[in-house]
């Protein structure tokens, strides 16, 4: 019975450390990070991850009108899917989160835009046609001029009027 | 009068201890009465007495049965036991699939019972062509296929998944008169096989600048989602098998990130790409969608946990009592926390309550089940749960979740996801005629 326990409790830290869990199994590939371009497409609130390119807001209309408006209505005013543009005071849950007044971060628009949609052909937009379709979007919600360009160095500079508007609820879990 | 069985079991059944209003009785009460008590309970939706004929072979007694099929389903007669689904005819929009609580038992979910939420529908992957990649701050990014996956070493474990947004029609300044199944539907639990993410880590290295992932599916709108790496590193998951099968494709075919006890949408279906990062990456589901807007305007950022919660599944809405009587009352509960430790049920609207025996063994961050006898006297009854969980956490009254979080003004379509992370109470209101309905309590 002394003998088993030993060998139980010796199996366990061998089990716990890491050294036994480094040397096996490996098999994992190791990818150059070139190779997995089209998969890297998380852009952070800080701007980390943006492409190049650019686009303005002029540039974007057209774009919208061709691939979005069908869903989200002439001029962003929502149809069969949410509205890209407004939105009132947010005040409780019946409030209508939009871009304007809710999303915290600018990026957030291009990082979706560019993953998900438009929802029938997601991921074909080229980045200078998120960046456009993006100046649109912040331009008719007047959080930016109506010539500003949006690039790397512009959309994560963008002031968004909700980025103070939240409280982490556990902040013991981050 | 002559005695019949039923009749001699009720006069047993009359002896044993009440401990709660309205005819709750003591959960040891099967223990002790043995089968023949258990044998005497009346179903929910059985009618008349047996035998009023003399037993003859049936059809199927008489012949050879059906041909034994490679992959088993249910028989015929279980056709009514099925998801109800948000969006049958593919709308672009999200589509929900909600599990049929009240017409299952037990702890585990079937697995095309499973509930499912695709915002663009389920991915089509073949799995041969399928990869992981892990990436970002670590020292060697990796890439996985789902043959190298298969030789690591795997672990197995119960867990809920619960969508964040399950249970918002109890948000409702009203009661809305809806099946369990429409209440509570995006909720259900599994045994899962897979690999640690951290035995996967451990082969990448994490760069010290790692304090967060963002976890990417290969579906249509590549959902993702940031994890911060203290939950990557403790209990997360890479899951492959699902009740013993792989995956069901919209659970994420061929593989899923699990985070046991949180946030559904956070357990990334599909997924080909974890990316190490030192910020959260604020994406459109933990930047705007699953964060919940509070009374005065601030919204929840993060919520990530699911808290302490149960419902009774049986019996709930739709379900009829013909006759007084003995009935068992029973449900789930399940914290994101660890393991349930205890449920109290009150069939008088919460002014007295009786203790539910606990299906054994209880596991972490899985549903468990509940189940107290019950002798219903024919009249009004209001039932209620309540769940402790192992770290001291109660599940609140609706009243304190109401008063943090709000209500609506106006009752909301019972599709409709006013708000999120409810894990107060749930009444189910018995009237003379045996009706169950939804009220507040």
């Amino acid at each position: 019975m002394f003998m088993r326990k030993h060998l139980i409790v010796a199996a366990a830290l061998a089990l716990g450390s890491s050294a036994a869990f480094a040397q096996a199994p490996n098999l994992g590939k190791p990818i150059d990070p070139a190779e997995i371009t089209a998969w890297d497409i998380s852009i952070l609130p800080d701007g980390t991850g943006l492409p190049p390119g650019s686009g303005t807001p002029a540039q974007g209309a057209p774009i919208y009108a061709q691939k979005c408006a069908m869903c989200h209505g002439i001029d962003g005013k929502g149809g069969v899917n949410a509205a890209v543009v407004g939105g009132g005071p947010i005040k409780d849950m019946e409030s209508a989160k939009t871009i304007a007044n809710f999303w915290p971060y600018a990026t957030t628009i291009f990082d979706f835009t560019r993953r998900a949609m438009p929802w029938q052909q997601p991921k074909t937009l080229t980045n200078d046609e998120v960046y456009a379709l993006t100046a649109y979007m912040l331009a008719l919600n007047k959080l930016i001029g109506e010539n500003d360009e949006m690039n790397a160095k512009t959309l994560p500079k963008v002031k968004m009027p909700n980025r103070d508007g939240f409280i982490i609820r556990f902040p013991d879990k981050l | 009068m002559e005695t019949t069985p039923s009749n001699r079991s009720k006069q047993e059944w009359k002896r044993l201890e009440v401990v709660g209003g309205n005819g709750l009785l003591d959960r040891r009460a099967f223990l002790r009465g043995g089968a023949a008590l258990a044998a005497a309970m009346t179903g929910y939706t059985l009618v008349g007495s047996a035998a009023a004929e003399p037993l003859a072979d049936d059809p199927w007694s008489r012949e050879p049965g059906t041909l034994v099929p490679a992959y088993g389903v249910p028989s015929r007669f279980e056709k009514n036991v099925a998801r109800t689904l948000s969006n049958p005819k593919g709308e672009p929009r999200t589509q929900h699939a909600r599990t049929p609580h009240h017409l299952i038992n037990g702890t585990i979910t079937p697995n095309g019972l499973h509930f499912v939420i695709s915002h663009a529908g389920d991915a089509d992957i073949d799995p041969d062509k399928h990869r992981l990649i892990i990436h970002g701050l670590v020292k060697r990014p990796l890439m996985f296929t789902l043959d190298t996956l298969a030789r690591y070493p795997m672990v197995s474990r119960m867990t809920f998944v619960e969508c964040g947004g399950n249970s918002a029609p109890l948000f409702s300044n009203e009661p809305i008169q809806a099946s369990l199944q429409a209440l509570h539907g995006l909720a259900s639990c599994a045994e899962w096989t897979g690999v640690r993410l951290s035995t996967l880590l451990e082969e990448t290295g994490i760069d010290p600048k790692a304090k967060w992932l963002v976890a990417e599916g290969a579906d249509a709108p590549a959902l993702s989602r940031s994890v911060p790496l203290t939950k990557a590193l403790d209990d997360a998951m890479v899951a492959l098998y699902q009740n013993g099968e792989r995956l069901m494709p919209g659970n994420g075919y061929p593989m899923r990130l699990l985070l046991p006890g949180w946030e559904g949408n956070m357990n990334v279906k599909w997924l080909r790409s974890l990316k190490l990062i030192d910020q959260p990456a604020m994406t459109y589901y933990e930047a705007r969608t699953y964060a919940p807007i509070l009374p005065g305007g601030k919204a929840y950022q993060f919520y990530f946990l699911q808290e302490v919660k149960s419902f009774i599944t049986h019996p709930s809405p739709g379900m009829m009592l013909k006759e007084a009587g003995f009935y068992e009352i029973s449900g789930i509960a399940y914290s994101g926390n660890g393991r349930i430790s205890k449920v109290m049920v009150s069939a008088d609207g919460g002014q007295s309550w009786a203790q539910a025996a606990l299906q054994e063994p209880v596991h972490s961050k899985a549903f468990a089940r509940f189940r107290v006898p019950w002798n219903w006297n024919g009249g009004p009854a209001i039932l209620q749960s309540r769940a402790w969980d192992e770290a001291g956490n109660v599940q609140p009254t609706r009243a304190q979740v109401v008063a943090l979080r709000g209500q609506t003004t106006k009752v909301p379509p019972v599709t409709a996801f006013p708000g999120q992370h409810y894990n107060g109470p749930t009444s189910w209101a018995i009237d003379n005629k045996g009706e169950v309905k939804h009220v507040y309590a």
